[in-house]
């Protein structure tokens, strides 16, 4: 199975390249957008075929290495 | 005094940072990030600057991780002093041995110059050379050293006296250089045995080269 991970800054926490992406779509005259974030995406592909085991150890990967807690939040999908 | 200077594939400063506690008189060893334990007679450990593991993933995070790393953190655990240097100081908040965490500069360059800090507190092993409120004069060059912590936990480590350091100008107002919280550019832990900054003292040690301000603060661990 594949889990995909999404780690992203916290609300709250400033997240100085999504503001630059922002002003760029503004400047590009692009209407509308209310607030830009940008995070990265990590693929991580198992042995395991169990649902439950893959999405417990992947919570640990991120827990550990893979999102830094004080500023960062993150996401799993196993698919 | 003998000092540990770690090494990890990407580390860049540690010579220079050899270089700064030999001309204090201090004997050093360079310690490649496989080996542990620490030397036992090791009196101060310093985590020097450069791009550790390439920076990839956050700077600091896979480094962290290295078999050397867990012999720092038992040996900062049993109260021995250890010194974070940018990289160093990013590699201290990974592991969980300084508080708070270091993200990507506000205005996203790479930030290299000479910038004036102010001392906020000398109470310390390390700047106990400095008064507070003095004015020093340290390089920078990081991409990454925009320090966030949480406002509550900003109030516990004032008290505390953990904050050590912050961008000024030379009248010791605060500046913004890269966005950090309060300007913070470096700090300790509670225990006081911890020690980060994202300044280069040991690049401050020959007026050839702009500043002598870093002898100031490396001294500090001779006492």
């Amino acid at each position: 199975m594949k889990a995909v991970v999404n780690v992203y800054l916290k609300e709250g926490v400033l997240d100085p390249q999504g503001k630059a992406a922002h002003h760029a779509l503004e400047s590009m005259n692009f209407k509308g957008v209310q607030d830009v974030r940008i995070g990265k995406q990590i693929i991580i592909k198992l042995e395991t075929n169990d649902r439950d085991e893959a999405e417990s150890e992947v919570k640990e990967m991120c827990e550990t290495l893979l999102a830094n807690t004080v500023i960062e939040d993150y996401t799993i999908e196993i698919v | 005094m003998r000092v540990a200077i770690l090494r990890f594939p990407g580390t860049n400063c540690e010579f220079d940072t050899q270089y700064s506690f030999e001309k204090l008189g201090h004997s050093v060893e360079l310690i490649w990030h496989k080996e542990e334990p620490l030397p036992s007679d090791t009196d101060l450990v310093v985590v020097p600057g450069g791009f550790s593991y390439g920076d990839y993933l956050r700077s600091g995070s896979i480094a962290r991780f290295s078999p050397v790393m867990k012999a720092v953190i038992a040996y900062a655990k049993q109260g021995g002093r250890v010194l974070g240097i940018c990289n160093g100081f990013q590699i201290l908040t990974e592991a969980g041995l300084l508080p708070g965490a270091l993200k990507r500069n506000n205005n996203l360059h790479f930030i290299s110059k000479i910038q004036h800090l102010k001392v906020v507190n000398s109470d310390n092993t390390f700047l106990n050379q400095c008064d507070d409120g003095e004015v020093l004069s340290i390089p920078i060059a990081h991409a990454d050293g925009n320090y966030y912590i949480d406002d509550e936990k900003l109030s516990e480590m004032e008290e505390n006296g953990q904050v050590l350091l912050r961008y000024s100008d030379v009248n010791g107002e605060r500046v913004v250089v890269n966005g950090s919280v309060t300007s913070i550019a470096g700090v300790c832990n509670k225990q006081k045995n911890v020690f980060g900054l994202m300044p280069h003292p040991e690049r401050a040690l020959e007026n050839i080269l702009g500043s002598i301000d870093g002898i100031k603060m490396l001294k500090g661990f001779d006492s």
